[in-house]
């Protein structure tokens, strides 16, 4: 195979230096949301409902409000009216009548955690014991909490006026049934007619939450001007800045978010829980309030990733040719609508060029935290479905479970089941990549010491990756260094990958850029830290910026040589006379000249790139189970992966292995657990339970690079392709030890035991 | 009000003297007494060690600790870790090894190694997989976090 390798082709690109941030981060430096101070800051805390469905009947403040410390208190009825308006926030789109009801309940409690008023006071203990002093009434509603039976006739309604769809009808009547789409492909029934073999499956998979470290937080001023401005660990400032301003009905102009480093998001520090409920408090109290929340409303009020139910079906020829497959996903958008349903059904099947298709997805309200993004949303449930049928498949037909896939993958031209045509894509080249890799070719001794049982599971994932808007600048300093400005928090180290693209296009060292997040007052917009953007589209942004750098300093050297701007030619950070060999300077030179040469030098570039290019990843997993106990451990894990360009290869590895680590997690442990109340029950570190460094191996890597055509130094996305694999990797490797399928994730000892006594 | 508890410790080598009330965490009294913000909040509950400090010798969850107990004690945390102007070779290692990704549990993960490697200068992997194993981190997938450690502790 021909696998491009941007080896040796670069300067900067390809290499591992230390990240810009990271002095900072080793030494407590520093500074996260958590940690900002404002003189006469307040503290806040959120009062949350204790039932998972109630209509709320009134509060009474007026205990809480006398309490010696309160500054202020707040509910629905200190907020704007709720107004219903659809703006997407890149990775998502977002009702701010719902945005508005979530952070603060107007008539009703959708969940557990669903906050109804707040206080500011003068230390975190006052606020809390006010908080504790309000009265709420509520009228206590039967919960539903299931997709399935969220769909049931009869069911509990969330929402009176959800104008549910149906394949484009709206629904008569009161629904949970937020909508009902369909992309649909070729002759689906042909397609199964035409098939030697037809497999289908149903699924089910438990909620399981981003699990990000560091709680949400926010600080707010509302100042005389009815200014807000915003101190916040966020996965993108401007969006941020949209929802307050959307929630607090107001221009975005009159909000200004800063944001500090963020610990961790994963898809669920897009959306806006404290930010709005602080500037209320705020205003309110005339003083900056911060709010802190507690791990267990994390749980219990921040963006999990749905809970899904899912059939898959697909028919293959003896020769193992798929021709047809259908899919029907089901998500748990939990308490307002929006889960991701269509990016899984974008996914689901863009592995493989299937002549015929159809997938139907489900967006449910359920009495559930509103669901957020969670790295490739929606994408790890829907393969768990399609990669373990498509496994049993392999297994009837008794291929091999990669040379099955190279049959059947896409590659460019083969049009994705919702439309779209791949553009150049490496998921050939990360399969044949799988097949060569140490992992694949070391055989595994199926019986271990002790009774123990060991099995290989394979399988592939696709992500689409997103574009979006990004800006730059780049100002040059006297001394030949460059300050690096941009709009996307980094939470993974992307000030480096940002920095390093700079430094290329410059032909200087990346130690000489120095990168810094701006503020929404800093920069031109940018959209979120998500969709595997911030390296493609910031990065595309900042090879725009150092051009622009570029083309300014020829322009200074020819007036410095007098000579035409078309004389002077740039090559490895050398500004050069085509004519005269000596009228040569470097970058570094020619920066300690721009005072005589018209003042200060600044490149920008705004950009909103379409080409982001989808990507692949195969992976290999080794597991050891004693079926005594039910007790699974990954032993060997091999992620392999086409990344296009890996800028900082250490941060793509570090990528990889952490969203397959989460799909472990996802895969043998996680999982929202509810009482019959509707009320989550394990919502702490201890009970919902993820993985340590003592419960995994290490991690491999393999990196394949298929430059992406859509960017000029040839990145993919890599963050979230990564983690749809791993379920169904692991769900196989657990039948290849057993000779069970699990079509239910997680999938425990519990189950695992459950599981092997049936089979007897 | 309830009445301030004068507290005495040494604090990353320095002496402290200061008043906090009997129900605040040490995490707390850290962060907002002390204004060392370096140590994190996570889950305030001792279930991620994002707030691990050494206290006397031994690695404690900061937010599962008050305040007021550290009195004749000797405290480190992250600020403290290398000398002023200095990074601890485990800093080192995991800047150079990319060990963290947010950054938000590596002053716990570092205050831990760093006990590890004082108890065993030569860990094996599972010794480090085993002791680390109350630090969580949701970034890394831990690969680059024990082989950081390891690399410091193949040198020592």
């Amino acid at each position: 195979m021909t696998t491009e390798t941007t080896k040796g082709k670069y300067n900067v690109i390809g290499t591992r230096p230390i990240r810009h941030d990271g002095y900072d981060k080793v030494t407590g430096r520093a500074i996260y949301g958590a940690d900002v101070k404002l003189p006469g800051l307040l503290q806040g805390a959120v009062l949350r409902s204790p039932h998972a469905h109630a209509n709320l009947k009134s509060i009474d403040t007026s205990a809480a409000k006398a309490l010696p410390g309160v500054h202020a208190v707040v509910t629905h009825h200190d907020f704007p009216a709720a107004e219903a308006n659809l703006v997407d926030l890149g990775e998502g789109a977002v009702n701010f009548k719902h945005a508005s009801n979530n952070v603060m309940a107007e008539d009703k409690v959708l969940y557990k955690g669903h906050p109804v008023a707040a206080v500011a006071a003068v230390d975190k203990n006052t606020a809390l014991e006010a908080a504790a002093l309000i009265k709420v009434v509520y009228e206590v509603l039967t919960p539903v909490t299931d997709v399935m039976e969220a769909l049931k006739p009869g069911a509990p309604i969330l929402h009176a006026d959800l104008e549910g769809q149906n394949l484009g009808e709206k629904i008569d009547g009161q629904t949970n049934q937020a909508n009902h789409i369909r992309h649909e492909f070729g002759d689906i029934d042909a397609g199964f007619a035409e098939a030697d073999l037809v497999v289908e499956r149903e699924f089910t998979t438990s909620m399981v939450h981003q699990g990000y470290i560091e709680p949400h937080n926010a600080t707010a001023t509302w100042d005389e001007e009815n200014r807000v401005t915003i101190w916040t660990s966020t996965q993108g400032s401007f969006p941020t800045r949209r929802q307050v301003a959307g929630v607090l009905r107001m221009p975005d102009s009159q909000v200004k978010v800063i944001p500090l480093e963020i610990g961790g998001g994963f898809g669920g520090k897009i959306p806006s829980y404290l930010e709005p409920v602080a500037a209320i408090l705020s205003r309110e109290s005339g003083r900056p309030v911060k709010l802190l929340m507690e791990r267990s409303s994390v749980f219990e009020a921040t963006g999990p990733t749905p809970g899904s139910w899912m059939t898959a079906k697909v028919g293959v020829k003896k020769d193992g040719t798929i021709t047809a497959a259908h899919t029907d996903i089901r998500f748990e958008a939990g308490a307002y609508p929006g889960s991701p349903v269509g990016a899984a059904m974008m996914c689901v099947f863009s592995c493989y060029d299937i002549p015929n298709t159809r997938i139907d997805g489900y967006d449910v309200v359920v009495n559930r935290p509103k669901t957020a993004a969670y790295r490739a949303p929606g994408t790890t449930q829907a393969a768990f479905a399609m990669e373990t049928v498509i496994d049993e498949i392999i297994e009837e037909l008794g291929m091999d479970p990669i040379e099955f896939r190279i049959k059947n993958a896409s590659k460019e031209g083969t049009r994705r089941a919702d439309g779209p045509i791949h553009p150049i894509i490496g998921n050939i080249e990360t399969l044949e990549a799988a097949k060569a890799s140490d992992h694949w070719n070391t055989p595994l001794e199926k019986n271990g010491p002790d009774g123990i049982l060991r099995g290989r599971g394979v399988a592939s994932g696709y992500w689409f990756n997103i574009g979006l808007k990004s800006a730059v600048t780049i100002s040059v300093n006297e001394d030949g260094t460059v300050a690096l400005t941009e709009g996307s928090t980094d939470i993974g180290g992307s000030r480096a990958s940002i920095s390093m693209m700079a430094a290329e296009v410059l032909g200087i060292p990346v130690e000489d850029v120095r990168p810094h997040v701006a503020d929404t007052e800093g920069i031109g917009y940018t959209d979120v830290t998500g969709g595997s953007r911030t390296t493609y589209a910031t990065g595309y942004a900042s090879h725009d910026a150092a051009q622009d750098v570029v083309s300014q300093l020829r322009e200074r050297a020819a007036k410095l040589w007098d000579v035409d701007t078309d004389e002077v030619e740039f090559s490895n950070g050398n500004y050069q006379s085509k004519s005269d060999p000596e009228l040569k300077l470097s970058h570094k030179e020619l920066s300690s000249k721009l005072g005589s040469t018209g003042g200060p030098v600044v490149g920008s570039a705004s950009v909103d790139p379409e080409g982001a290019g989808g990507a692949f990843s195969t992976q290999i997993a080794d597991v050891e189970i004693d079926p005594e106990t039910g007790k699974t451990d990954v032993v060997r894990y091999t992620i392999v992966q086409d990344v296009g360009t890996a800028i900082h290869p250490a941060y793509v590895e570090g990528q990889m292995q952490g969203a397959v680590v989460q799909g472990i997690g996802w895969a043998l442990n996680e999982e929202y657990f509810l009482n019959d109340d509707g009320a989550m029950v394990n919502s702490s570190f201890l009970d919902y339970r993820m993985p340590t460094t003592y419960d995994l191996p290490p991690i491999e890597t393999v990196i394949v690079e298929v430059p992406n055509p859509g960017h000029p130094f040839g990145v993919r996305g890599v963050g979230e392709v990564p983690i749809v694999p791993p379920v169904a990797t692991i769900a196989n490797a657990i039948h290849d030890a057993l000779g069970i399928r699990l079509r239910e994730s997680p999938m425990n000892a519990g189950r695992i035991r459950k599981a092997l006594e049936e089979k007897g | 009000m309830v009445e301030k508890v004068r507290v005495r410790a040494t604090l990353n080598g320095e002496p402290v003297d200061f008043l906090v009330a009997p129900y605040v965490s040490l995490l707390d009294t850290l962060r907002d007494e002390l204004g060392l913000t370096g140590t994190k909040e996570g889950c305030n509950d001792g279930n991620c060690g994002a707030c691990t400090v050494n206290l006397d010798g031994r690695i404690v969850d900061s937010c599962c600790v008050l305040g007021a107990e550290i009195d004749g004690s000797t405290v480190e945390t992250i600020e403290g870790m290398a000398e002023p102007g200095q990074l601890h070779p485990l800093q080192q290692a995991f800047l150079e090894e990319a060990a963290l990704q947010c950054g938000i549990c590596t002053p716990g993960f570092l205050i831990s190694a760093k006990a590890l490697l004082e108890k065993d200068p030569h860990p094996s992997e599972h010794d480090i997989r085993f002791w680390l194993a109350g630090n969580l981190c949701r970034c890394t997938g831990y690969d680059k976090i024990v082989k950081a450690v390891q690399k410091v502790a193949d040198s020592a």
